[in-house]
């Protein structure tokens, strides 16, 4: 009895989610259809009207060569690529450096210290902001070194706010390192530093992964930093992207392509990295 | 390609220099005594990120709170003016209609993305292991969307151009086809019907989130108590209600506080969707505009100030949930 109901409750559910599924895809495939479509078209007709008849319609890739040339979308590709690449990376020994400190080191303040950071998972960015530039805007005045508007300045606010959630990250890992494992490596005379380099980093090396591809997609999605401390020298897909919102002389399919361009890092790094990424999330994931 | 190459290096640089300062701390470390190499080593592994975490963000949140006292000259001079840029805040025309939409979007969007997040995770639980797979892929990958690009996704949604013109708008289209008259959506302010559409944005994003957790935690529920409960004649709605959803509660209350978190500071939405016109603004815009556009720091850093009040209640749950985990495990 219990075989039959569980297998009619299989074809309800399936039922619901199939509807779901529809409502939770249409968007993101409606985007995609616009974008390959010509720009009259895209203009006078909803997307659907493609799915109605598939061979009358003008399929054109010409939105996405428009975008990138025209709309420079190929350099904000680039701007992206050159904030995103050093923000995920830079972080990463920093954090697990702390990490190791606050999992097998005991020191004066350990409890209120990681309490902070906990603390600090939520804090949010908006609070720092416009402190943070003028203190770069002042650092300029005094050494005549430029950081707004460098990649750098993303760089390292960037970096700072990742610390608390790589390191919640790469410590909740590190806690399920046998500790024998530690004090053997400690009889036989290593010393923490070697520790790390030696033995726990290289275990770490799967929760690092699984904050890095968070970090990836968070910089790579992130348009506040990129306004306030790179802004229009070199914008980057958030920022061209949102500016393009505001002229639609472009056509809706120009905007689509735009769009596509900018979704399809995030979207291959996620069919590819699925599983670190789940289990980074499982891993405790508060941002 | 030369910024590139520049990133490139940058990271390259990035790292040997990073591992140069590790080193070069041990190295001085190494100097001390045995003894008081144990007290200051700890620091060594700490004290880098302390540094940048201080520098980067509570120095500067610290004066962001004392910038909400001040008043700030051209020349960029400040004078102590008390809470008259609070005042000033609560006296803009926007502001009731604000707090009003802030709580919206706490009341709402979480409750819905977990409720969600939880149907999905439990229908997925009965359809067999491949189909599970793909499902969960479909509602999680708006998660790796930026909320830019889902504003420009879901324009095409809620696009709406005068009647008689030709409609690209989905929802204009199915309306229409109900028998209704185009409707520019976002200038709907009754009942805020306009802030329930940007809503739903951040549901279709962030309940992928909630379905991967709560599906984690509803295969971790012992079989057993489900077994036991069906012996004694409980149906699915019974089971689900009374054996699963105790058991998978605390992870529900994490999820629910995530998106709380998220809900509390949303902004690029709102920006790229209506801009905060139409009585759809929030604390979060409302700094930016009034920071980035009006070049009122007074204002904004009130603004600033009453969002991190709000999150301050949040942040002492967390950490008291985590005190308590800890001391579980």
């Amino acid at each position: 009895m219990n075989v039959i109901r569980q297998k009619k409750q299989g074809r309800g559910s399936f039922a619901v989610l199939i509807i779901l599924a529809t409502f939770w895809l249409l968007p993101t495939v409606g985007l995609f259809i616009t974008s390959l479509r010509a720009k009259g078209e895209a203009q006078t007709s909803g997307w659907w009207d493609v799915l109605l008849h598939p061979f009358s319609q003008n399929w054109d890739l010409s939105s996405y060569s428009q975008v990138l040339t025209e709309n420079k979308l190929a350099t904000s590709f680039i701007s992206s690529m050159a904030v995103t690449v050093p923000a995920t990376i830079l972080p990463l020994l920093f954090a697990a450096y702390a990490a190791f400190g606050f999992t097998f080191l005991s020191f004066k303040g350990r409890e209120f210290l990681f309490s902070v950071i906990i603390g600090l998972l939520v804090v949010p960015l908006q609070g720092a902001l416009v402190p943070v530039l003028k203190m770069f805007i002042s650092f300029t005045d005094k050494t005549g070194i430029e950081i707004s508007g460098q990649y750098a300045a993303a760089w390292f606010v960037h970096s700072a706010f990742a610390m608390p959630l790589a390191i919640y990250i790469i410590r909740n890992y590190m806690m399920t390192i046998p500790n024998t494992l530690i004090e053997a490596a400690r009889m036989d005379g290593a010393s923490n530093f070697t520790i790390f380099w030696r033995l726990v980093l290289p275990i770490s090396v799967p929760a690092l992964a699984s904050f890095a591809i968070f970090q990836f997609l968070w910089v790579w999605n992130d348009y506040l930093i990129a306004f306030v401390f790179i802004g229009n020298e070199r914008p980057v897909l958030t920022y061209t992207l949102l500016s393009m919102l505001g002229q639609y002389g472009e056509g809706w399919q120009a905007v689509a392509a735009g769009s596509f361009v900018s979704l399809s890092v995030p979207l291959l790094v996620f069919f590819s990295l699925q599983r670190y990424f789940i289990r980074g999330l499982t891993a405790g994931a508060v941002k | 390609m030369k910024d590139l190459l520049t990133a490139l290096a940058a990271v390259i640089a990035g790292i040997a220099l990073t591992a140069l300062i590790y080193w070069f701390l041990n190295l001085i470390v190494r100097q001390f005594p045995e003894k008081i190499k144990k007290v200051i080593e700890p620091y060594v592994f700490i004290g880098p990120v302390l540094f940048l975490i201080g520098l980067f963000v509570i120095i500067p949140t610290i004066q962001s709170i004392r910038l909400s006292f001040m008043e700030e000259a051209i020349d960029g001079s400040t004078k102590w003016v008390g809470l008259q840029n609070f005042k000033d805040l609560f006296a803009e025309e926007y502001f009731p209609n604000m707090v009003v939409n802030n709580l919206m979007w706490i009341a709402i969007v979480p409750i819905l993305t977990v409720s969600i997040g939880l149907a999905i995770a439990q229908f997925a639980n009965n359809v067999g292991s491949r189909a599970e797979k793909i499902f969960k892929s479909i509602f999680f990958m708006p998660m790796t969307i930026s909320f830019v690009s889902a504003a420009v996704i879901w324009r095409y949604i809620y696009a709406y151009a005068p009647e008689g013109q030709d409609q690209v708008g989905l929802l204009n289209t199915l309306w229409m086809k109900l028998g209704g008259k185009p409707q520019a959506w976002f200038q709907i302010e009754a009942f805020r019907f306009n802030n329930l559409l940007l809503m739903i944005i951040l549901i279709w994003l962030s309940a992928g989130y909630a379905m991967v957790l709560l599906s984690a935690a509803i295969k971790s529920v012992p079989e057993d108590t489900l077994e036991a409960g069906r012996v004694d004649g409980a149906n699915t709605g019974q089971i689900f209600f009374k054996i699963v959803l105790p058991q998978i509660w605390p992870t529900a209350i994490a999820v629910f506080i995530t998106v709380l978190i998220g809900a509390m500071k949303v902004f690029d939405i709102v920006l790229a969707m209506t801009g905060g016109n139409y009585n759809t603004t929030v604390l979060a815009q409302t700094f930016y505009l009034e920071y980035f556009i009006y070049g009122n720091t007074g204002k904004a850093m009130a603004a600033v100030v009453i969002l991190i009040l709000a999150i301050i209640p949040v942040m002492f749950y967390q950490v008291r949930h985590y005190r308590k985990f800890e001391a579980a495990r």
